[in-house]
């Protein structure tokens, strides 16, 4: 139960541009269980849908610098491209944040997924065309969407749609980059528990689960790990980081949700001033020290990992001295 | 110093170390003073007898005579200068039309004004623009080189009027566009401030384009013998040589080096527009 | 659906109608005296006067008020009558203009369909193919900046004089008679290449950097990227990128129409091919206006033909316009 099918060991991908390198994930590592929900939070712009572009679609401007990817024991960095379609679908899928605009318009979806999975040497026929059935009754969705041009889908209904073709080979590990963002509330917790579901049934494997949205990984995920300008900053169990988060920009994340059902004292970190850095040509230190009350002079040097607890890793400098403040 | 100002005006460093801006734009530049310093250079008038009929190119005539013994190069640099007036002139008025359309259908995008507008431009699109500059020019005896570049303005416009409504429309629509309109402020000043200044690179690179097209329907006039009626011009050049018969007797020096001036020299302008668009589009800069 | 028809059939609608009216109006308007030199033109002809009469009438009616002679005007039009040719007098205008046109749509339409679907293939293979975009970018420009007729006379100097691979002047040899056997026919294409090369190429260049740059936008579109990280292969997100990618070009085979033909004016003046453009020049050049204004508006008709016939098209390849979807095309 506790294998491991992705490991990520201090992987760094740069997007190399004329000015030079913008370090968008740098020095990150991860494990994910088989069958977990892992949720990775933080800021837009600090990192994670790069991360998510670098397990599965690297392409210039973007560069896999160094580090390692193992999934399910394959080393997917320094794979053939030819290798690595093969496992593309089945073994490692994703659900893009742009869903709105993920179908080529001039395709019915019907069209769209035959082509899709005869690139994966299956017979698009009556057969399989009854599995995508039942999964779009899981979805919720009617089967005459599948004779439908994308423009004449909702948001929502493209969405769904896209859960059923990313989902469709039944793959063991699968990343969901933003799917929330672009829905109302009420259909964002729909979408969040489909995944949830399709994970209890066994459908789908693991998930990363891509969001700047806490409140939606309290719900679904196993554990949550935050990344803050390209960088780790704390992973941990749920309940973990929910109740008891160590490092400050955790903190604030979690002050600045209006309702989690968690009750966090410190008044100092209601809300974050300020953006996250600019990551090009930027150079050592924690990346949140520009605005973070608690910054000083170590701070200039780049935190390790450091274990608190079981399962429960914080980068900072500080995190000790930080913790007894906020328990007052 | 200078570090900080290619900071400030980054597009423009990107502009000029672009490898095809830099070709293009030295091409280009050669060619303009070729048509201003040109007709200083050479001893001859472009009518007169100038040397021995039928001579290929030599050091007394760099592009060689034509059959009534006048100097090819005279007559091209001169009919240059004409031509690219005409082009120039005429590429200048068409953008500006095409602009002014082209925002204000795009600002009152989805009006009847707009439908009025763009009813307009495609009408203009679909009639063969030659074909009805040359009844405007059956039809007035005397033509100077402004009614010329009026005559072929009022044709180029329509595609740049649709390109710029399809532009404004989106930028339409973006807040900062929005928060000026709630704040009531008056619609020259929008379009100048929020819509313009944001399509500036945009516009610039239509004109090129724009003198490019008014160039090549300039000569193509020229060549039909409705062009300016005093003077000489690329086309008229060109003219002479095909009924000549230049091409038949193998003059290929008084039939295809003047347009082959002009023609390096759109291709020119055309890699200055593809390097510009790679220097002003971020997205492109990035290798 | 059919509102995007009903709405273009109103444009063609109102185009041919600014046409009709143009016609009327310019020799009403235009500086000098087209009227008296008519009449002196007319005079030394035999039975001129009597003819030139008839013409004044079907053509000005002067003595009428303004409004009765542009109602005529209409009416001479819906008849087809587009009075007598002063150069080939006294053959009528539409006799002159129905045999010309054959040659127009037997070059045109092979060189515009050929170098849009040519120019196409080599775009989408340049937009994938760095090596091969290095190259071929270049050449494409200079295509598309090249005069139509200047092209003329470099093909007719290479393909003609030099290698003398093809006639360079007329539609058929003189000694030929017009037939339909096969002599004539190896004749009749031998002179049509040229001319037909000739648009062809720069239209191709045109044709070739649109594709080129829309293949490398699809390519960068969120669709393709999907399919890539579900793992299709190259072959099939080209596919897909040249299938949208088309879609533009059809409308801009509709942009272009007007500009091939007034193209294939001047080439045709260069090989002194017999199609309308040449005889429109022609017209300009001998003051025949009767023929001038038949053929312009002949021309007119012509490409509001085409323009119609490339939004049926595009009607059938892109689902927006056949769910009405997008109005605006």
């Amino acid at each position: 139960m506790n294998e491991t099918i992705l490991e990520i060991k201090n992987l760094k991908a740069y997007y190399k541009i004329l000015k030079g390198e913008v370090k968008a994930v740098d020095d990150i590592s991860l494990e994910i269980r088989r069958g977990e929900i892992l949720g990775l939070a933080g800021e837009s712009g600090c990192g994670k849908s790069t991360l998510a572009s670098t397990l599965i679609s690297r392409k210039p401007p973007l560069h896999y610098i160094s580090g390692e990817v193992k999934l399910l024991g394959q080393d997917i960095m320094n794979m053939s491209k030819e290798e690595f379609q093969k496992m593309r679908l089945k073994n490692i899928s994703i659900i893009p944040q742009y869903a709105l605009d993920a179908f080529s318009p001039t395709k019915k979806i019907r069209t769209f997924i035959a082509d899709l999975v005869s690139e994966h040497g299956i017979k698009p026929d009556e057969e399989f065309f009854e599995k995508v059935k039942e999964r779009l009754d899981f979805v919720n969705l009617d089967h005459s969407v599948l004779d439908r041009y994308p423009m004449e889908l909702s948001g929502g209904m493209k969405q769904r749609v896209i859960m059923v073709i990313s989902t469709i080979l039944d793959p063991e590990f699968i990343i969901a980059d933003e799917i929330t963002s672009a829905l109302d509330v009420s259909s964002q917790r729909f979408v969040a528990t489909l995944l949830a579901r399709l994970r209890d049934e066994g459908i789908i494997g693991s998930v990363l689960f891509i969001t700047h949205d806490l409140s939606i990984l309290y719900q679904i995920a196993e554990r949550i790990m935050v990344m803050y300008a390209g960088h780790f900053v704390e992973i941990g169990p749920t309940d973990e980081i929910i109740g008891n988060p160590c490092h400050p920009y955790t903190k604030a994340l979690i002050s600045s949700l209006p309702r989690v059902g968690i009750q966090y004292k410190d008044k100092k970190l209601s809300g974050i001033k300020g953006t996250p850095p600019s990551l090009l040509n930027i150079g050592e230190g924690c990346r949140f020290r520009f605005r973070c009350p608690y910054a000083a002079g170590e701070c200039e040097e780049t935190p390790q990992r450091e274990k608190i607890n079981d399962g429960h890793y914080i980068a900072c400098w500080r995190w000790q001295e930080i913790g007894s403040d906020s328990n007052e | 110093m200078a570090k900080e100002f290619w900071k400030k005006h980054e597009n423009l460093y990107y502009a000029i170390t672009n490898k095809k801006v830099i070709f293009g734009l030295t091409i280009f530049i050669l060619v303009i003073l070729l048509a201003i310093f040109g007709p200083m250079l050479t001893p001859y008038e472009y009518d007169e007898y100038a040397g021995a009929p039928y001579s290929p190119p030599s050091r007394q005539h760099l592009f060689g005579t034509n059959i009534m013994g006048q100097d090819v190069f005279t007559m091209t640099v001169y009919g240059l200068r004409t031509t690219l007036i005409v082009g120039l002139i005429a590429g200048t008025i068409a953008t500006i039309i095409g602009c002014v359309v082209g925002f204000l259908a795009g600002y009152y995008g989805g009006s009847w004004f707009d439908e009025i507008l763009m009813s307009l431009t495609n009408i203009f699109v679909v009639i063969p623009q030659l074909a009805l500059l040359i009844i405007l020019s059956a039809f007035l005896e005397v033509r100077g080189i402004m009614v010329m570049s009026i005559i072929v303005s009022a044709t180029a416009w329509p595609w740049l009027a649709r390109a710029v409504r399809a532009q404004t429309l989106s930028l339409r629509n973006q807040d900062y566009v929005n928060l000026s309109r709630i704040s009531s402020l008056k619609v020259p000043r929008i379009l100048r401030e929020d819509i313009a200044s944001n399509m500036f690179s945009y516009i610039f690179m239509s004109y090129i384009l724009q003198f490019n097209g008014t160039m090549l329907a300039t000569v193509q006039l020229e060549f039909l013998g409705l062009g300016p009626t005093k003077g000489i011009s690329l086309g008229l050049v060109m003219q002479n040589a095909v009924n000549w018969n230049a091409i038949q007797l193998g003059m290929w020096w008084w039939g295809i080096i003047p347009g082959l001036i002009l023609t390096v020299m759109i291709t020119a302008l055309y890699f200055v527009n593809t390097g510009l668009d790679a220097a002003f589009n971020p997205r492109l800069r990035e290798m | 659906m059919a509102r995007y028809l009903s709405k273009k059939i109103l444009i063609y609608a109102i185009t041919f109608f600014l046409a009709v009216t143009l016609n009327f109006v310019i020799p009403r308007m235009m500086p000098g005296d087209p009227i008296q030199s008519l009449v002196s033109r007319f005079q030394i002809m035999e039975g001129g006067s009597e003819i030139l009469e008839r013409q004044l009438i079907l053509l000005f009616n002067l003595d009428e008020p303004l409004i009765v002679q542009y109602f005529n005007y209409w009416k001479s039009i819906f008849t087809g009558d587009f009075g007598i040719s002063i150069m080939q007098f006294p053959r009528p205008v539409t006799e002159i203009i129905n045999k010309a046109i054959i040659y127009d749509i037997i070059l045109l339409v092979p060189a515009t369909i050929l170098s849009w679907i040519v120019g196409n293939k080599l775009g989408a293979f340049s937009g994938v193919n760095k090596k091969a975009d290095n190259v071929l970018m270049p050449i494409f420009y200079f295509l598309t900046s090249s005069p139509y007729f200047w092209l003329a006379g470099v093909v007719s100097f290479f393909l003609g004089v030099k290698l003398g691979l093809f006639p360079i002047s007329g539609a058929y040899s003189v000694s030929m008679v017009p037939g339909f056997n096969w002599p004539f026919i190896v004749d009749y294409f031998k002179h049509w290449f040229l001319p037909f090369l000739s648009i062809f190429l720069v239209e191709l260049g045109g044709w070739a950097i649109g594709m080129r740059n829309m293949i490398i936008y699809e390519r960068s579109s969120n669709y393709s990227r999907y399919m890539e990280a579900l793992g299709a292969s190259d072959k099939m997100i080209r596919k897909y990128g040249f299938r949208n990618g088309v879609l533009p070009q059809v409308t801009g085979l509709a942009l272009r129409i007007a500009g091939i033909i007034g193209g294939a004016i001047t080439v045709e003046t260069v090989f002194n091919y017999p199609g309308l453009g040449r005889m429109m020049l022609n017209s300009v050049l001998n003051q025949d206006y009767f023929l001038l204004q038949g053929i312009f508006l002949a021309v007119v008709v012509m490409a509001l033909v085409a323009n119609f016939l490339v939004d049926i098209v595009y009607m059938f390849i892109d689902p927006r316009v056949r769910h009405s979807f997008a109005g605006e095309v």
